[in-house]
């Protein structure tokens, strides 16, 4: 019995998996042709970087290279946390995260529910086009209507004035500064964020609705007991990327709208970072600043994610 | 059948109580208002580009132009500054677009097969880099250890792949392209090249032109790798010229005489609305093309929720 098993010669299991194999990579060759390009980005502009985080540790010199830059531990850490601004930094970038994601995540689910109880069709598509324009808008443009419009003459000042209210200096009141910053993102990004969960909304089943209309519920009823527990499992995985995305608000916007007065409040940790990285060249002291973001995010975003798949059972892996 | 549809809506409306017509009302309202407060500021700024900046400052011109004047136009556009920076964005745009489309495509297609060994290792190379990246430093370092920075390739290339892209591109090949069709195009002695021109692209217009659009108007709009990577003001991108007209508080250089800058001072207001528009007329005039597409790539990145 044994023999004749021997007497096929086929080679062992292990080595029959590898031909296999083998053969699978070689009759894809093109397939692996086409992943190189993407491979190739992501190695130099992705994987690469990872390489430099290691200066965070180091007091990186140009002409030594990251290697050979002396090892100082977490000096740069330290430097950070003890800095007379690592207080402000923090609690601006957190409230000002925590506030765009109280005031983004439930917009577009009303957005969407408005846009499927109109009763008028040409309405519908009127807003559903005019709430998505804002989103092509660039941030620079954007920032510019907002300076423009917060300025002592501009619309804001003037709509003010027609209803006989002072004039505010609207980005120049740091208090006021993250409510523009918020209430900006939310006129620009509403519409989009909202094709979701229209599509959403498109797919909940006619059946659940007529029944619920012959049992005499209200639309009102229809919309808490329907829609928006068909919606929910969407926005749990929206709230968790937006966790995950706390940190890393956006780094663009705040820099563009930051001025002399509303500072204190509009300087978040990704714009000092910018400011000492590139503008200043404290390339360790910007590294160790940027990796405790990081680690600080990626902590959220599996803490979220562990804390909704127990609680809904959705999540993002 | 159309009388069916008829009783239906004439029942359901016998049915409405009082508290579904009061429903239907604010829900109306609600949907006029959002559009009013999304259309009314772009509209100002078009409204504004043109108006007189006297009318503008007063207020007068809140709904309709007032003494209408194109004069803010002409200062721009005799900015040098404005048509190089246009230039640059067209040509960073273009090539961005048709490189990063067509790495975008090319892998989404070979993630989407299930029969590629290794697949699932590789995605999950590819979406770590989503959640943990190098940074700012970091990143830059290796930009210019590259000799990238200062050069055109470096807005050509940076941001022209993106994790999000692939997995709507992937989602989509996923869906729309069943097995079967490969396994019966291997029968008929169909290797993967052939599959992919023949077969998958021209099935595939649809990802191809919302990828394409994704790149572009992000591209059109990018700013980020302009401020850290260039410094040499020839190789601009029109954003960065936007910024310093728009937010740094530099005027527009035109060739103009003296008389002419007392001029575009008055008209400095209105020559800021002049740029915005300029800057977003490109995109805007494919809006419905731009919106319909981008529309269609939230669904297809959905799918799989």
């Amino acid at each position: 019995m044994v023999a004749a098993k021997e007497s096929t010669g086929r080679p062992p299991k292990e080595k029959r998996d590898w031909c296999k194999l083998w053969g699978g990579i070689r009759k894809n060759w093109l397939l692996y042709l086409f992943l190189l390009p993407m491979a190739v980005y992501l190695i130099i502009f992705n994987y690469a970087p990872l390489y430099g985080i290691q200066i965070a540790f180091r007091d990186f010199r140009g002409a030594l290279g990251i290697w050979d830059s002396p090892w100082v531990g977490v000096k740069h850490f330290e430097t950070f946390f003890n800095s007379y601004q690592f207080k402000d930094l923090l609690y601006n970038t957190l409230s000002l995260s925590a506030y765009q994601l109280v005031a983004t995540i439930p917009m577009p689910v009303i957005l969407a529910l408005l846009l499927n109880y109109t009763t008028v069709p040409w309405l519908k598509k009127l807003t559903q086009s005019s709430t998505f324009a804002p989103h092509l808008i660039s941030v620079v443009v954007m920032c510019g209507m907002l300076n423009t419009f917060s300025s002592s003459t501009g619309l804001f000042n003037i709509l003010l004035k027609q209803l006989g209210m002072e004039p505010i200096s609207f980005l120049g009141i740091p208090s006021l500064y993250q409510t523009m910053y918020v209430m900006s993102g939310v006129w620009q990004r509403t519409g989009y964020n909202a094709v979701i969960y229209i599509a959403a909304l498109s797919s909940v089943s006619e059946d659940l609705h007529e029944a619920a209309i012959v049992d005499g519920a209200s639309k009102l009823k229809r919309v808490w007991y329907i829609d928006i527990p068909s919606i929910l499992p969407t926005m749990v995985i929206l709230i968790i990327m937006a966790v995950g995305n706390l940190m890393s608000i956006g780094f663009e916007k705040s820099l563009l709208l930051q001025n002399d007065l509303n500072l204190a409040r509009s300087e978040i940790i990704s714009t000092y970072v910018y400011k000492v990285g590139i503008q200043g060249a404290q390339y360790s002291l910007s590294t160790a600043v940027s990796l405790f973001n990081n680690i600080i995010n990626f902590i959220l975003l599996i803490g979220v994610n562990k804390a909704s798949r127990a609680l809904s059972g959705s999540s993002l892996w | 059948m159309e009388n069916v549809k008829k009783l239906g809506k004439r029942k359901l409306g016998l049915a409405q109580s009082r508290g579904d017509r009061a429903f239907d009302i604010i829900v109306n309202c609600l949907v006029v208002l959002a559009a009013i407060i999304t259309l009314y500021p772009l509209y100002y700024v078009v409204l504004s580009s043109i108006s007189s900046p006297n009318a503008i400052i007063t207020g007068k011109s809140l709904l309709v132009p007032v003494d209408v004047s194109f004069a803010s136009y002409r200062y721009v556009f005799a900015d040098s500054r404005i048509w190089r920076g246009y230039g640059n964005t067209i040509i960073y745009t273009f090539f961005q677009t048709i490189f990063g489309t067509a790495v975008t495509v090319c892998a989404g297609y070979a993630l989407s097969r299930k029969d590629l060994v290794g697949r699932n290792a590789i995605m999950k190379l590819v979406v770590f880099t989503m959640y943990f990246q190098g940074g700012l430093v970091p990143t830059y370092l290796v930009v210019k250890n590259l000799g990238l920075t200062d050069t055109r390739y470096v807005m050509i290339i940076m941001g022209m792949f993106s994790v999000f892209n692939l997995i709507v591109a992937r989602t989509f090949f996923m869906s729309k392209i069943p097995d079967d069709l490969w396994e019966a195009a291997q029968l008929d002695g169909c290797g993967n090249g052939r599959f992919f021109i023949s077969v998958v692209l021209p099935l595939s217009k649809e990802i191809v032109a919302v990828i394409l659009l994704y790149i572009a108007v992000g591209s059109w709009n990018s700013f980020f790798n302009a401020l850290i990577y260039l410094s040499n003001q020839k190789l601009y991108p029109l954003q960065l010229i936007l910024r310093e007209v728009l937010l740094a508080g530099q005027t527009i250089q035109s060739d103009v005489d003296a008389a002419d800058i007392a001029e575009m001072q008055r008209l400095a207001a209105t020559i800021k609305y002049a740029v915005m528009v300029i800057s977003t007329l490109p995109i805007m005039a494919l809006y419905p093309f731009v919106q319909k597409y981008f529309v269609k790539g939230v669904m297809m990145g959905s799918i799989k929720g």
